[in-house]
């Protein structure tokens, strides 16, 4: 798949966003005043910024509105509805505890709720997707919603989960991996299934039915990267869980150095989690790709 | 809403003879020129007379070889437009409810005036069905002609697909799949048709008719050859002393055992 930047941007950031809202609205910290909306913009700066970033692809943006109105069906649809509740839920909740200094818990609880269900939603866009066998798997949906707790464990400072949730992405990172490679082999889709010609012999793509490239090749058949892919899954896994866990469990004293410390854990994983998102799109494989002889 | 319908009147669609089809491309050409002409937004290029044109296209023709264990290699054309699927993935993941698939002959479409280009049914098309059109940033994919089928302005031989009714070889059929007695589901049930990635689950409607088994080349393929051997294997007569004598001359004489 073509690793588009605005979409790899997107699902990097507002996965951050709302991990860190769903610990905000957990009451973790329990922040009010100033720090509250300092937390609260740094969330919706992330989870907001991601969505209008994520419009960027669209051929036709000013129509984006309308994505709201088929959530009975269509995963994306349902994601926009759950990014919509989750961010005026959230506000409402941000309003008390900045302005108020109160918590309303059950409107917190709620927008967690709808938070992590933005997550979800977002990833089951990609799980649902029968043609990408890379993505049609349950880890799927187990990648996005454990970056984005660790990520938002790491932002919301809870010593005591991050460095529990950091462990189970990093491990749910690997599992991905390890079971996304054999993904399109075990999925029984090869070209002989493609052309229902297989059952007569081996076949071969002998000619593509155009001399140059076109929409289908540019979007689904992207091979340029794959070759530094180990290298670029060994750069994802030091970055993003390795060196934060590492970071947030150095023994340091002083408020100031533990911040820096925090800060650069924040950076880093943040850093990993897009490079394993680009490796997310670029080393997906369509289907598609088997009609023109690639993969 | 995107929900597919739980059936569909009829199940109107194309049914491919992989035997006939010489791979012409001419379908290729009358799709692309009727369907930038008529319903919807053009099929537009990109740098047409460039160094790298590329263009949309509802219908496209490969080519594949396929080499069986034992005996020679077959060249096969194979033309694939949208399948029409009965279970469309295209339809359900579209967030605004652009995609839909009718309920009375089963055509699977897009409202293009409803359509944000966000790309997703063209990633969840297995067949490569669907392709965005960067002039006008929204999906384009094969109608099935519907503005030519129902078409009373047409004289009735053209109310077919632009890509049926072009074709030199007879290689593509328009029909009602659904209806067990109609011409080309009588012509899946005598070929064997069948379907592309059957395993995906998306029960297309359109069906590809199998390459007939080629002929056997046998070791004797001419049955008048033993009729037509040299009567005599060595030379007679005039030519016998010809042949000596020649043999004779200095310098090397190329072929033939003598």
């Amino acid at each position: 798949m073509h690793p588009a930047p605005s979409v790899i941007l997107f699902t990097t950031f507002s996965g951050l966003g709302f991990g860190l809202l769903v610990f905000l609205g957990l009451g973790l910290p329990a922040v009010t005043g100033t720090v509250a909306f300092v937390f609260y913009a740094i969330a919706y700066a992330l989870a907001v910024g991601g969505l209008l970033a994520s419009t960027f692809h669209l051929g036709r943006p000013e129509r984006a509105w309308r994505a709201l109105t088929q959530w009975k069906t269509s995963w994306l649809s349902r994601e926009g509805v759950c990014a919509v509740a989750a961010l005026i839920v959230m506000a409402l909740y941000a309003f008390g505890a900045v302005f108020l200094d109160s918590h309303w818990t059950l409107l917190g609880w709620t927008g967690a709720g709808l938070s992590l269900a933005t997550v979800f939603t977002t990833s089951m866009i990609y799980t649902q997707l029968k043609a990408i066998p890379r993505w049609n798997m349950e880890l799927t949906p187990a990648v996005f919603l454990s970056f984005s707790l660790a990520g938002g464990a790491l932002l919301a400072g809870a010593e005591d989960l991050a460095p529990w949730l950091l462990a189970i992405a990093g491990a749910v990172q690997l599992a991905y991996w390890a079971k996304g490679d054999r993904a399109l082999e075990t999925s029984g889709t090869n070209l002989g299934t493609a052309t229902g010609l297989g059952g007569r012999g081996a076949v071969r793509a002998f000619e593509p039915p155009h001399t140059g490239s076109n929409y289908l090749l540019r979007e689904f058949v992207h091979v340029v990267g794959r070759k530094h892919a180990q290298k670029l899954r060994i750069i994802a896994f030091v970055l993003g869980f390795a060196l934060p866990l590492l970071l947030i469990l150095t023994p340091v004293q002083g408020f100031a150095v533990k911040h820096l410390l925090a800060a650069l854990a924040v950076l880093s994983h943040l850093a990993g989690v897009a490079v394993s998102r680009w490796l997310f799109f670029a080393q997906a494989e369509h289907v598609v790709g088997l009609y023109y002889g690639k993969r | 809403m995107t929900e597919l319908p739980a059936k569909t009147d009829r199940k109107m669609g194309l049914v491919i003879d992989l035997d006939t089809c010489v791979g012409c491309h001419a379908c290729v050409i009358s799709c692309k020129g009727w369907n930038t002409e008529n319903y919807g937004a053009p099929l537009s290029d990109q740098e047409p007379y460039g160094g790298d044109p590329s263009g949309t296209f509802l219908n496209r023709v490969h080519s594949y070889e396929v080499q069986p264990e034992h005996g020679h290699a077959q060249l096969i054309h194979f033309p694939k437009s949208c399948l029409h699927c009965e279970d469309a993935p295209c339809v359900t993941v579209c967030p605004t409810g652009a995609s839909y698939k009718r309920v009375e002959d089963g055509i699977v479409l897009v409202n293009e005036d409803h359509c944000i280009g966000c790309g997703l049914c063209a990633w969840s098309c297995p067949y490569g069905a669907r392709e965005l059109d960067l002039a006008e940033g929204v999906m384009k994919k094969c109608t099935l002609c519907v503005d030519r089928i129902y078409n009373e302005n047409l004289p009735e031989i053209d109310r077919t697909p632009s890509c049926v009714r072009t074709c030199p070889a007879g290689a593509r059929h328009f029909g009602d799949l659904g209806d067990p007695d109609s011409d080309v589901s009588k012509l899946v049930a005598e070929r064997g048709g069948m379907d592309l990635m059957p395993e995906m689950g998306t029960k297309p409607v359109n069906k590809y008719l199998p390459p007939r088994p080629k002929d056997r080349i046998e070791d004797q393929i001419d049955i008048l050859a033993p009729l037509l051997a040299p009567v005599a294997e060595e030379p007679q007569g005039f030519l016998a002393w010809l042949d000596k004598a020649l043999d004779k001359l200095p310098g090397q004489s190329s072929g033939g055992a003598n």
